[in-house]
């Protein structure tokens, strides 16, 4: 069976990849495009490690087919920081509330936060929860990064804040 | 767990996508959110050549309701796309509270109401919401297209009436006849993302007298499909409802259920809490039809 010719829209950039057709995003990502910061971790769609933004919406990238994915926008962890010297607000806060710990999950969950503060800026802690749902980090116990959510909110729309 | 091989096509029509199926026949599976279809395929349940992907069909994406054509989603409609439907949380909640729990985010920006459907799984959670509201199944195939009530689709623990040819081309509900309520309750361990143990949808629609006159109960996960219980509906139709006999009808929707003890619950927890959901989810719909506040 031949590779397929696809192109990848990743974090603005365009890169044209042949891919096996069974592939999945989350591989061609890692191995093709040597962008790392995509972590697979169950592999079935549970944990939430993989995530990324796919033409807006979150998604697992370790379900989704990399030809599936041909002239989407993919957004990922490696696109959200505005340059090598500076982070993400997301990024700064989970840095702040000390909200990492092995790290293996974070970057799923800052995709996972990103894309709930996109459609929901000022989340109760209820609604940060249920926004981590699909995301497993087994060192943290989430409450720290539940708080770094939540500040990640106010430095993204500091007037916009909601009293408690 | 890298998946074994297999070509993937992705139609850009309706047309293209059936002459592919045909074309592959029984080496060929339908591929739409994937969040099923894939862990099967990286497991090794599945084994097939090639995968006919239904996300570049445009005649399938799209959701609407109108009070004339009912609630109509098309078989690409992710579950986020449906639960954000305009219409679709005051006509159907129980429906767009299904596709607003259950799974993850991820996987609801993914998967599909089709999808859920036409996997069959007796737990589907799709599935109770949409039997309460009469929902139809309009497939399309070689033969042409035909119109299945939901009511009808099962045929047990992931099978259905769905030829392998077909492709579930849209979801059909009619807009509920007012004044009326419903609601889709579910449990699991968890309560967010894990699989139902239980799932219980009800409805309610009242005549100007204030007299039932149309009830619907369906349950999920307890029996070896989702399904309606005709015996329980009866039971409040054509009746003034009180507590008696809301609780009655619940307890014929527990007794008509037939659930099994597996990993995620209890054949007797399940047994008993088919009816408190019933009850749970009578009284609120009956409440909504009333006018009462949510």
């Amino acid at each position: 069976m031949a590779k397929q010719n696809i192109e990848l829209i990743v974090n603005g950039d365009r890169y044209t990849v042949a891919v096996d057709p069974w592939r999945t995003l989350a591989e061609v990502l890692r191995e093709e495009l040597n962008l790392t910061g995509t972590k697979v971790g169950c592999n079935q769609g549970d944990c939430g490690a993989c995530t990324v933004i796919m033409d807006g919406r979150s998604v697992s990238s370790c379900l989704t087919l990399a030809v599936e994915a041909h002239q989407r926008q993919i957004t990922t962890i490696e696109g959200l920081a505005p340059s090598r010297t500076q982070l993400h607000p997301i990024q700064e806060a989970f840095v702040e509330a000390q909200a990492v710990q092995c790290g293996f999950c974070t970057s799923g969950m800052i995709m996972s936060a990103k894309n709930l503060l996109d459609h929901n800026p000022h989340p109760t802690e209820e609604e940060i929860r249920a926004g981590l749902s699909g995301n497993l980090c087994r060192c943290t116990g989430y409450v720290k990064i539940v708080e770094a959510i939540d500040l990640a909110a106010k430095k993204l729309d500091p007037a916009g804040a909601k009293e408690a | 767990m890298s998946l074994a091989h297999f070509e993937v096509h992705q139609p850009t029509s309706l047309a293209q996508a059936l002459d592919l199926l045909s074309a592959h026949r029984a080496d060929a599976r339908v591929l739409c959110g994937g969040t099923d279809l894939v862990p099967k395929l990286k497991a090794g349940v599945i084994a097939i050549g090639h995968l006919i992907s239904l996300k570049r069909v445009p005649e399938l994406d799209h959701v609407s309701f109108s009070p004339d054509q009912g609630l109509v989603i098309g078989g690409a409609a992710r579950l986020s796309d449906v639960a954000e439907a305009p219409g679709v949380a005051e006509n159907y909640p129980g429906l767009a509270h299904a596709c607003s729990v259950m799974a993850t985010t991820q996987i609801r920006h993914m998967g599909t109401v089709a999808g859920n459907i036409a996997n069959a799984a007796p737990s589907g959670d799709t599935a109770a919401p949409l039997l309460v509201h009469d929902a139809v199944i309009n497939v399309v195939g070689p033969g042409g297209r035909r119109s299945i009530p939901l009511a009808d689709f099962f045929a047990g623990p992931g099978a259905s009436v769905l030829d392998s040819l077909e492709i579930i081309e849209t979801i059909t509900a009619p807009a509920p006849q007012k004044p009326c309520g419903s609601q889709y309750l579910r449990l699991s361990a968890r309560s967010l993302v894990d699989i139902a143990a239980v799932g219980v949808a009800a409805l309610i629609a009242l005549d100007g007298a204030g007299r039932v006159n149309r009830c619907r109960l369906a349950m999920a996960a307890v029996a070896p499909t989702p399904r309606r219980c005709p015996e329980a509906e009866a039971l409040l139709e054509g009746k003034t409802p009180d507590a008696g006999l809301i609780a009655a009808a619940a307890q014929a929707l527990s007794a008509a259920s037939c659930p099994i003890d597996d990993v995620r619950s209890s054949a007797a927890y399940r047994q008993q809490m088919v009816g408190v959901l019933a009850r749970r989810a009578l009284e609120h719909s009956l409440k909504l039809a009333q006018g009462g506040a949510q």
